[in-house]
C-alpha cells in the first residue's frame, strides 16, 4: 500500500434483529424454511394490507443503540424509501430516513498496545428486510420469507483509516450485538452483512475523497480482502491522475475483485417520505431508563474485569470477551478450577481450536462444562500430565465420557511415588553411561535426552517435575 | 308484500320483520332484484346474489336489542376486500384480483350478520369525481341518466339513492362519500380520520383515506358508521377510543353556534346551491342557532396541498401493482423492466397513471422540499384554521360541493376543472376531522344539493344531532328514492 494516501472507511452494517415476528406482522422469521412459507397479506403486500409495528423489534433496536452509546431521538419517523425489485413487495421499504431511532454513538477500539480509538457511529435506525429473488436458468423465482424481517442500520462515521481497522470495527460491533443478544451474528445466514465506503486522500489534505461504496462484505475476510483491493484500485488511479468516480461496486468474492454495480448517475432517487400507516416512534425516558438497567455487561466491561479479577493478559481477556457464551464458560471453568492461567490457556488454544474445526459455537461444544474443569483439575492436581491431558481431551470429544472415567481406564494417571520414579531414574542411567559421562562432562543439555527415556520407559505416566528433580540430583 | 322498504329506515324493517310482515330473505331478494333491474346505472360492479340469499335462508327473525343490523343488505364500494371474493377497485390492474383476507370492515359487517349484496363501481383506485374513471364504465346518476352521480364512492350513492340496497360504505379521501351523496340527494359520513379502520381497504392516500357510511336517513347512517368504527389492531392509525354509539345516542340538542366559512362562499359556488344552503341556515336560525362568520383563512390553498399530498402518497401505494405477485401482467414482457412498464400502461388507466407521474414528480429528489414537504407545512395550518374556528363554534356548515351533477363527459377532458369539483371537501380530510353531507333542497334542474356539516375531532355525534334536526325539519328530503 502506499504512503501518500490517507485511507478513510465508513461501515454501514445491517443486523437482523433477532425477534420471534417479523417487523410489521406476525410471521414467523425462521430461517431457511420452504420459500414463501412465512408470509401473509402485510409482507406479500396484498392490496389494503396495513404494517403494525412489533414492539420487540423497537426493544431490540434501544438496546443496541445504547449499546452503542447512542443519543436516542424521543421522537423517530418511519418513512419510506421507494423502489422497484421483484423482492420488495410493496414496491417500498419502510425504514427511517431524516429522523431516525437513534444518533451519535462511538464504539471504541484498541490497537496493539492497548491505545484506545474512538470509532463514531452516525446514526442507528429501523428497517424492513427484503424478500429474495432466486435465479434458475429459465426464470427467476422470488421468496418472500425474509420480506420484513426486522433490521437495525448501524452507519459508522468515515473513521477508520485501514482495512484491519474497519474489520477490528466489525468485529467489535458483532461482539455487542452478540453480547446483548439482538442478533443471531450468523454471517452466513446474512443476519449480519457490512457495506463498506472507501475513498483515498493524500496526507494532510482536510476534504475527504470521492467514496465509493462496497456491497455485499459478509464475511471478515471478504470485508478485509474488498477494503485492500479497492485501497490498491484507487492508489493506481490516483497515482496515473485519474478521477474517482463515485459508484457502487460489489465484491466479487471468487476473484476478490470489486466490480462496478452503477454509476452516480444511475443512482435510484429513493423518494423518501414519512410512512402515513405508522405513527411516530415515540420512546419515552422511562423506557430507556429500564433498558439500561437491564444491559448485560458489555464486552469492554467484561474485558477489564477479565483482566483485573483474573489476571489475564489483554490479548486473552479481549478473545474471551468477544464472545459472551465463551467468557462465560471460562468463567463457570475458574470458579471450578481456580486456576485462571490454565483455564485461558485451555479454553483459547484447545476449546477454541475445536470450535473453529467444527465451526460452531461454545453452546455447541461437546464437553460440559463440569466435566471441562474435572479434566484440568487432574491437571492441576498433578494427577496427570498436560500431554496425557490433550489426549484425553480428545477421547472426551470423540467418546463423550468423563475425564476420570478415560484416566482411569486407560490407567493414565501420573506417577507421582518418588521411590518408583527413582528406580526408573536409575535403569535409565545404569544403561546410557555413555550419555551420562558426556553430562558430567558439561553437554547439560543431554538431560533432556534422559528425561525422554524415563518418560518412555514408564509409558508417559511418570511426573515429568519429579523425573526431572530426581535425574538432576542423580547426576550431580 | 305491504310493507314499503324502501321508505323505510333500519329500526322499522327490523320491527317488521319481528312482526312477520317481511322475511330477511324477502328484504336481500327485494334489494338484489332492483339492482338488477337497474343494472343500467352501472351502481354494481359484481352482485353476489346466491352468496346473500343463502345467508338470510333461515335467518331468525327475532332479532335481540343489538341486532340492529343483521340481515340488512349492505353494498360495499369495491375497494374493501371480501375474502374470497374479487376485488377489482374499477382497476384493470386488478380485475381479477381475488382477495385472500377481509378488510376490517367487512369483517365486522359480517359478523354482525349484514349481508353483504354487492360491490360498487367507483372511480379507479378512488381517483376522481365523477365515477367516469372505472374500467367498468362510469355509473349513471339516476336524478338524470345523462349525468355523473359524482365520485369516486359513485356505485355506493347510485345503489344508495336508487334503492338497490339499505345503506352502503365508500371511502372518502377529499369528498369520495360527501360529493357523491351530494349529486345524488342521501346522507353521507366521512368520519374523523383513524375512526374507521382501514385495513383491507386499498389504499389511495394513506393519510387521508377513511371509510364512511352512506344512507337514506340519519337513522340508518348512525346505525352504519357504528358497525364499524372503532380501534382495529391491524391499522395503527386508529383511534383507541371505544367504538360510536350515536344510534342510541340521537336527540334533540340544544340550539349552539355554527360557524360558516362565508369567505369560501363567494367565488365560483352555484347560485342555486348558495341559495339552497342559505334557506337551511335560516332553518337553523329559527329554531335559535347562531349563525357565525368564521374565517379559514388558509382553506384556500387546501386544493393544492392536496393534489401534492394525496398523489405522492398514492404514488408509493400503488408502486406494489406491479404484474410480479398478483393483478395484472403484460404479455409483452422482454425482461424485468419491461414486465413493469408494460404491466403498469396496459393496467392503470388514464387519470391513475396522470397522478402517479405527478405524485412521483413531487417526491422526487429536488422538488421534494419545495412541494411535499410545503404541502405538508399548509396541511398543518388548515388544522390550525379548524381548531380555532372550532373555539367559537360547534360546529360548521358548508355546501358539501360548488354545483350539481354535472353531465357525463363535461369535465373529463379538463381535469383541473374536474378537480375542483372538491373544493369544499378537501380542507376536511386535511384536518382530520369529521364531515357528513345531507340533502338541502334541489336546483332549478330539479338536481339534489347537499349540506356539509363539519365537526371537531370524533365529535361525530354533534354532527348526527344537527343532522337528525334538520331530517325533522325537512323529512320531504329524506328516505327520498330517485327511482321508484
Amino acid at each position: 500500500m502506499s504512503n501518500t494516501y490517507e485511507i478513510i472507511i465508513g461501515l454501514e452494517v445491517h443486523a437482523q434483529l433477532l425477534t420471534k415476528s417479523k417487523m410489521f406482522c406476525a410471521c414467523s422469521t425462521e430461517f431457511g424454511l420452504t420459500p414463501n412459507s412465512n408470509i401473509c397479506p402485510v409482507c406479500t403486500g396484498q392490496p389494503g394490507a396495513l404494517p403494525v409495528l412489533n414492539s420487540g423489534a423497537v426493544d431490540h433496536a434501544i438496546r443496541t443503540a445504547l449499546a452503542l452509546n447512542c443519543k436516542i431521538n424521543e421522537t423517530s419517523v418511519f418513512a419510506r424509501k421507494n423502489y422497484f425489485y421483484p423482492d420488495l413487495p410493496k414496491g417500498y421499504q419502510i425504514s427511517q430516513h431524516e429522523e431516525p431511532l437513534a444518533v451519535k454513538g462511538y464504539i471504541e477500539l484498541y490497537d496493539k498496545q492497548g491505545v484506545p480509538k474512538k470509532i463514531g457511529i452516525t446514526r442507528v435506525h429501523m428497517e424492513e428486510d427484503a424478500g429474495k429473488n432466486i435465479h434458475s436458468d429459465k426464470c427467476s423465482f422470488v421468496d418472500l420469507n425474509r420480506s420484513g424481517v426486522p433490521l437495525v442500520e448501524i452507519v459508522s462515521e468515515p473513521d477508520m483509516r485501514s482495512p484491519q481497522e474497519a474489520v477490528s470495527y466489525f468485529k467489535k460491533l458483532r461482539a455487542i450485538l452478540d453480547c446483548i443478544g439482538v442478533c443471531a451474528c450468523n454471517m452466513e445466514e446474512g443476519n449480519l452483512r457490512c457495506d463498506a465506503n472507501v475513498s483515498l486522500r493524500k496526507f494532510g489534505a482536510d476534504k475527504f475523497g470521492t467514496k465509493v461504496e462496497i456491497k455485499n462484505l459478509n464475511s471478515f475476510r471478504f470485508l478485509e480482502k474488498a477494503l485492500s483491493y479497492e485501497v490498491e484500485r484507487q492508489t493506481q488511479m490516483l497515482d496515473s491522475g485519474e478521477k474517482i468516480e463515485q459508484e457502487t461496486r460489489l465484491f466479487d468474492a471468487v476473484s476478490g475483485i470489486t466490480k462496478s454495480m452503477r454509476k452516480k448517475e444511475e443512482a435510484n432517487d429513493y423518494r423518501y417520505f414519512p410512512e402515513p400507516d405508522l405513527t411516530p416512534l415515540v420512546i419515552k425516558k422511562d423506557k430507556i431508563k429500564s433498558t439500561e438497567q437491564n444491559m448485560p455487561e458489555l464486552p469492554d466491561a467484561k474485558k477489564k474485569r477479565l483482566m483485573s479479577s483474573y489476571g489475564l493478559n489483554e490479548y486473552d481477556a479481549d478473545v474471551l470477551s468477544s464472545d459472551v457464551l465463551l467468557a462465560s464458560y471460562y468463567e463457570k471453568l475458574v470458579s471450578i478450577v481456580k486456576e485462571p492461567k490454565l483455564c485461558s490457556n485451555w479454553v483459547q488454544t484447545d476449546i477454541m481450536r475445536v470450535l473453529n474445526e467444527q465451526k460452531i459455537s461454545i453452546q455447541a461444544f461437546k464437553i460440559k462444562v463440569e466435566n471441562m474443569a474435572e479434566l484440568l483439575l487432574l491437571v492441576n492436581k498433578g494427577s496427570i500430565n498436560q500431554n496425557t491431558a490433550k489426549s484425553v481431551f480428545s477421547e472426551m470429544l470423540s467418546g463423550g465420557r468423563s475425564a476420570k472415567d478415560i484416566v482411569s481406564e486407560k490407567g493414565l494417571l501420573q506417577i507421582q511415588d518418588q521411590s518408583q520414579i527413582e528406580a526408573i531414574v536409575d535403569e535409565v542411567i545404569a544403561s546410557n553411561t555413555a550419555q551420562v559421562e558426556q553430562y558430567k562432562q558439561g553437554k547439560t543439555n543431554i538431560a533432556g535426552y534422559l528425561v525422554g527415556l524415563v518418560m518412555k520407559q514408564s509409558k508417559g505416566k511418570a511426573n515429568p517435575v519429579i523425573v526431572n528433580e530426581i535425574l538432576k540430583k542423580k547426576l550431580s | 308484500m305491504s310493507f314499503d322498504i324502501l321508505n323505510s329506515n333500519i329500526p322499522t324493517i327490523n320491527s317488521a320483520i319481528k312482526d312477520k310482515k317481511i322475511s330477511h330473505r324477502e328484504l336481500v331478494d327485494f334489494y338484489i332484484k332492483r339492482a338488477k333491474k337497474y343494472s343500467k346505472l352501472n351502481s354494481y360492479i359484481n352482485i353476489m346474489e346466491q352468496e346473500a340469499l343463502e345467508k338470510v335462508t333461515n335467518m331468525d327473525p327475532d332479532l335481540s336489542a343489538n341486532e340492529i343490523i343483521k340481515g340488512i343488505p349492505v353494498s360495499l364500494k369495491d375497494i374493501f376486500l371480501m375474502k374470497g371474493h374479487k376485488t377489482t377497485c374499477a382497476s384493470k390492474i386488478l380485475s381479477d384480483h381475488v382477495a385472500t383476507y377481509d378488510s376490517t370492515v367487512a369483517s365486522r359487517l359480517q359478523n354482525k350478520g349484514a349481508v353483504v349484496i354487492g360491490k360498487n363501481n367507483m372511480d379507479e383506485f378512488a381517483m376522481g369525481s365523477s365515477n367516469e374513471h372505472s374500467f367498468y364504465g362510469p355509473a349513471l346518476n339516476p336524478w338524470d341518466e345523462s349525468r355523473v352521480p359524482g365520485g369516486s364512492s359513485g356505485g355506493s350513492a347510485v345503489s344508495v339513492s336508487a334503492g338497490l340496497c339499505q345503506i352502503s360504505y365508500g371511502t372518502d379521501t377529499g369528498g369520495s362519500v360527501r360529493l357523491p351523496a351530494s349529486y345524488t340527494g342521501i346522507c353521507s359520513l366521512k368520519p374523523t380520520y383513524g375512526r374507521v379502520s382501514r385495513y383491507g381497504v386499498i389504499a389511495f392516500a394513506s393519510s387521508l383515506d377513511q371509510p364512511g357510511p352512506m344512507a337514506r336517513n340519519i337513522e340508518d347512517l348512525a346505525i352504519a358508521f357504528d358497525a364499524v368504527s372503532g380501534h382495529d389492531p391491524n391499522d395503527s392509525n386508529t383511534s383507541s377510543l371505544p367504538p360510536s354509539n350515536i344510534y342510541k345516542g340521537l336527540k334533540n340538542i340544544e340550539p349552539c353556534t355554527l360557524g360558516v366559512p362565508y369567505e369560501l362562499l363567494s367565488d365560483g359556488i352555484d347560485k342555486d346551491v348558495v341559495k339552497c344552503f342559505e334557506s337551511s341556515l335560516e332553518i337553523f336560525k329559527k329554531a335559535g342557532y347562531v349563525i357565525k362568520d368564521i374565517k379559514l383563512p388558509h382553506a384556500k390553498h387546501s386544493l393544492d396541498a392536496y393534489y401534492i399530498i394525496s398523489t405522492g402518497e398514492a404514488s408509493s401505494n400503488l408502486a406494489r401493482y406491479d404484474g410480479i405477485r398478483y393483478g395484472y401482467r403484460t404479455s409483452n414482457i422482454s425482461g424485468l423492466k419491461d414486465l413493469y412498464e408494460n404491466s403498469r400502461s396496459e393496467g392503470f388507466g388514464t387519470e391513475v397513471k396522470r397522478r402517479i407521474a405527478l405524485g412521483t414528480f413531487v417526491l422526487s429528489a429536488g422538488y421534494y422540499d419545495a412541494y411535499f414537504v410545503k404541502a405538508a407545512k399548509v396541511r398543518r395550518l388548515i388544522r390550525q384554521d379548524f381548531d380555532n374556528a372550532f373555539s367559537s363554534c360547534s360546529a360548521i356548515l358548508l355546501p358539501t360541493a360548488p354545483t350539481t351533477a354535472f353531465k357525463i363527459g363535461e369535465k373529463l377532458a379538463d381535469p383541473m376543472t374536474m378537480y375542483l369539483s372538491d373544493v369544499l371537501t378537501v380542507p376536511v380530510n386535511l384536518a382530520a376531522i369529521p364531515a357528513m353531507s345531507i340533502p338541502c333542497g334541489f336546483d332549478s334542474k330539479s338536481l339534489p344539493i347537499g349540506m356539509q356539516i363539519i365537526g371537531k375531532h370524533f365529535d361525530e355525534m354533534t354532527l348526527f344531532n344537527l343532522a337528525y334536526f334538520m331530517q325533522r325539519q325537512r323529512p320531504e328530503l329524506f328516505n327520498r328514492v330517485s327511482v321508484k
